[in-house]
């Protein structure tokens, strides 16, 4: 385990490095920052002045290093609009989206898992052919369309959720949902197919053969099994969600979180904060894999001790 | 049947019948268990004998099987109904009155589970036995089939532990309640001889030990007269015979009874003539081949696999390869085809070394040497004809192109003993049986010298197994070809083989005329490989003369 534990952590910082340059480079793409954000009306010595400060005369290799060893120091910039540096900007941002993350994860695997479940067990019955298409619909049905649905019908019709804002419990609702529909459409899906492929083994059958209940053979003998294949989609889920799920669902519901940010920093171009949010959104879809491998390991004992 | 003693069956099976759909899969069988006694069931694969064995645990609702007539009823006194039983009453009665054996025991233990939670689990449930207690009772459960070092076992998962020992384990788990029958469904086909013989000892000292009834579901007499009192034959889901084993072996009543012995393979019945002056077509040299090794992020040495193996095949020849599962014998298949790199070595062929030969250099000989593998539903693209899939190797090496296939293929087709016209059909269409031939016929396509067969028998049941052995020398006869003919089988492959090497732990440790080997074997492994395999003492009665090969009369 601790050599299956050592790797990921190689892993990781292999790819944080890669995520650090390839965001270093992105950057240097857009063209020369000063004449996009300043603009016009900046006299050609000005413009040297500012050049020479930021160093953006010396070679690329020179400010490549320069960048690592700031990121190194924990020094991203300052905000062009805010004017503090923006490691604080983001901090400021990132509990808010976790929350909303953690919420929707919770609700996934709440509902999915038992939906997914129960399709497999009743395939043949009513039940799974109702959950399957109920499932198959949610998964057609993009997060922004759900929201503004919710939106029409309990905020502005009916009146009973909040929109805009995280102040309280219900506040959560609309976005969490949101946040989630097309995860929990996706993972009941593939719940019901991973126990399809386990129900069908032969350790399912020895174990009623055994005399056990019908419920212990399905959740300890069949989902133990199953769970390890689920797990292993929750991963790749959940970080796209944290990646792509909340810029959407954030700008609508005003959720004052990382994806908004992002947002609110492409339209004022306010580089600096934008480059350290998507680092930010990187870290975290990183550190999601290593969790997912992780419990991917202890799910498996075959992974967990051929490792070691 | 005459055969029943006075006091009354413990299991007792009447009129059964079992359906699959629409599709009857056994036509109203009955036959009798008493305490102490093991009924060995045997029939070819399809007869409806593991069909059989689940109803008795009504577990055939769960395979997509149903019960539609005749009763079970187990119990000497006052016996219970099976058929009828409610969900409750039967799920008390299964781990506890009755228990079962599967055959794979790969895939017959959960893998996410130690192996002491799943036997206890059953205590649990049937003894009502918690924690230190139930341990302690899971631990004398594998200590009674011997397990070494139960103790630590007990925490251990099934992918820990070799097929032999977690096949101990599956016994050990059904017998942990002490079952008034255990049912033991080919609970040996999937091991090595060695281990089938140690597994079918425990069975026999246990049952004599714990008095229990087994019904012992096998395709493998030589396993029958080893384990059997009495034995139920099944041709097409009805009991064509049923008589005391020795009985049985000595006087078959059945026609059907005689053609499965008859197909048995038995050791003693004599190879084929050693060949005289046969032209050595392929010689391998010292090879061998490592898996794994130095990488980025691991740095395990490279496990050797296949050690310095030297052996050659003369044109018209058959060398058969034995030894158990594990030992080298498809990896040197594959090392001699260059399907997998060898290490170090050389393999010639007619003379010219292919080890070193660029991929482009080495495919006109591809062409001489095919290979038939184990798996004959595996081994078929399942979207491809037959006519496609039989002259796929040709139209690659450009041997036959467009209307030709058609030709070839009926030719192939009628050589391996198919009718033309299953050219049109689909893999599915066919049996394991019939598969195998067209894996044969598609071996044949592109008229190698050599065909190597890995296994080539080893998943089909005796009487199929028999026909495509018969079939491979016809073919060596009227064709000429030559066979690497692989199989875990000693039986199989002294009814083939001219020669015989004997593989263990990736080396060749005796060779030599296969009579000679098996008659005075040099090495302690062969002395152990022959020794496990099942006496069927019985089946010396009735067994045929040494067979004199065709090309020596």
């Amino acid at each position: 385990m601790a050599a299956y534990l050592l790797r990921i952590l190689v892993k990781m910082v292999i790819t944080l490095f890669a995520i650090l340059t390839i965001t270093f480079i992105a950057t240097r793409l857009s063209g020369n920052p000063i004449d996009t954000f300043l603009g016009e009306g900046l006299t050609a010595e000005g413009r040297a002045t500012l050049i020479a400060y930021f160093q953006l005369d010396r070679s690329l290799w020179h400010q490549y290093l320069a960048f690592l060893r700031a990121a190194a120091s924990g020094d991203f910039g300052l905000s062009f609009v805010e004017r503090r540096p923006v490691t604080e900007v983001v901090a400021h941002r990132l509990w808010p989206s976790a929350q909303l993350l953690l919420t929707s994860v919770g609700l996934t695997l709440l509902v999915s898992i038992p939906l997914g479940v129960l399709a497999a067990v009743y395939r043949k019955s009513w039940i799974g052919s109702v959950v399957m298409v109920v499932a198959f619909a949610g998964y057609a049905v993009p997060a922004f369309i759900l929201a503004i649905v919710m939106i029409l019908v309990f905020s502005y019709t009916l009146n009973w959720l909040p929109v805009v804002g995280n102040g309280t419990a219900a506040h959560f609702i609309m976005p969490t949902i949101a946040l989630s529909g097309v995860l929990i459409a996706a993972l009941t899906r593939f719940t019901r197919n991973a126990m399809l492929d386990v129900l069908g083994q032969e350790y399912i059958r020895t174990a009623r053969a055994k005399g056990l209940s019908e419920f212990w053979v399905v959740m300890r003998h069949g989902f133990g099994n199953a769970s390890i294949t689920v797990i292993s989609v929750i991963g790749l889920q959940i970080a796209s969600l944290a990646a792509a799920g909340s810029v959407v669902v954030e700008s609508i519901f005003s959720w004052p979180g990382i994806g908004q940010l992002l947002v609110n920093a492409a339209i004022v171009r306010d580089y600096p904060v934008l480059q350290f949010g998507v680092i930010t959104v990187a870290v975290a879809v990183v550190l999601i894999n290593a969790a997912t491998d992780i419990a991917y390991a202890l799910a498996d004992p075959r992974i967990r001790l051929a490792q070691s | 049947m005459t055969l029943r003693p006075h006091n009354p069956p413990l299991l007792s099976v009447k009129d059964l019948r079992i359906a699959f759909g629409d599709v009857q899969a056994v036509h109203g069988l009955s036959f009798d268990i008493h305490r102490g006694e093991t009924l060995a069931l045997v029939g070819e694969s399809g007869s409806g004998k593991s069909a059989t064995a689940l109803s008795i645990l009504r577990l055939i609702e769960r395979e997509g099987g149903r019960i539609n007539g005749g009763s079970i009823r187990l119990g000497t006194i006052d016996p219970v109904e099976i058929t009828t039983l409610p969900a409750a009453a039967l799920r008390a009665l299964r781990g506890d009155r009755i228990a079962m054996v599967f055959q794979e025991p790969m895939t017959s233990l959960n893998p996410v589970m130690r192996i002491g939670q799943q036997m206890m689990e059953t205590l649990r449930l049937h003894r009502g036995l918690g924690g230190a207690e139930a341990r302690s009772a899971a631990r004398a459960a594998l200590d009674r089939v011997m397990i070494p070092d139960p103790g630590r076992r007990l925490d251990q998962y099934p992918h820990e532990l070799s097929g032999g020992l977690r096949q101990r384990v599956m016994i050990a788990m059904a017998l942990a309640c002490e079952p008034e029958v255990l049912i033991a469904d080919e609970p040996t086909t999937a091991l090595d001889v060695t281990t089938q013989a140690e597994i079918l000892t425990l069975l026999r000292d246990l049952q004599r030990d714990m008095g229990m009834a087994v019904l012992f579901i096998t395709h493998d007499l030589g396993v029958v007269a080893e384990i059997a009192d009495r034995v139920v034959v099944m041709q097409k889901g009805r009991k064509v015979e049923e008589a005391r084993t020795p009985a049985l072996f000595a006087a078959p009543r059945h026609a059907y009874t005689q053609e499965l012995i008859d197909a048995s393979p038995r050791l003693g019945t004599g190879a084929p003539a050693p060949l005289k002056g046969a032209r050595t077509l392929l010689e391998v040299r010292n090879l061998s081949t490592s898996f794994g090794g130095t990488s980025l992020l691991s740095r395990t040495a490279p496990t050797p696999v296949v050690r310095d193996v030297s052996l050659t095949l003369g044109r018209g020849e058959t060398l058969g390869l034995v030894g158990e599962s594990g030992c080298g014998k498809s990896t040197l298949a594959r090392s001699v085809l260059r399907l997998i790199e060898p290490t170090s070595g050389v393999v010639a062929l007619d003379g010219t070394p292919i080890t070193g030969l660029s991929p482009k250099a080495l495919k006109p000989h591809r062409a001489r040497i095919q290979m038939v593998f184990q798996d004959p539903y595996a081994s078929l693209n399942p979207r491809m004809s037959i006519r496609d899939l039989v002259t796929e190797p040709a139209f690659l090496h450009g041997v036959a192109r467009g209307s030709d296939r058609a030709a070839l293929a009926a030719d192939l087709l009628t050589r391996v003993g198919l009718p033309a016209e299953a050219a049109d059909r689909y893999p599915h269409q066919f049996s394991g049986g019939q598969r195998q031939r067209i894996c044969i016929a598609r071996a044949l396509s592109v008229r190698p010298a050599i065909i190597v067969a890995d296994e080539a028998v080893s998943a089909l049941d005796v009487s199929n197994a028999r026909r495509i052995t018969d079939l491979m020398a016809d073919l060596q006869r009227t064709e000429g070809l030559s066979f690497l003919f692989i199989s875990h089988d000693i039986a199989v492959v002294e009814r083939v083989s001219h020669r015989i090497a004997v593989m263990y732990r990736g080396e060749i440790v005796e060779t030599g005329l296969t009579n000679e080997v098996l008659r005075a074997p040099q090495h302690p492994y062969t002395r152990r490989l022959l020794a496990a395999v099942p006496k069927g003492a019985p089946l010396r009665l009735t067994g045929t003369p040494a067979r004199a090969h065709p090309e020596t009369v």
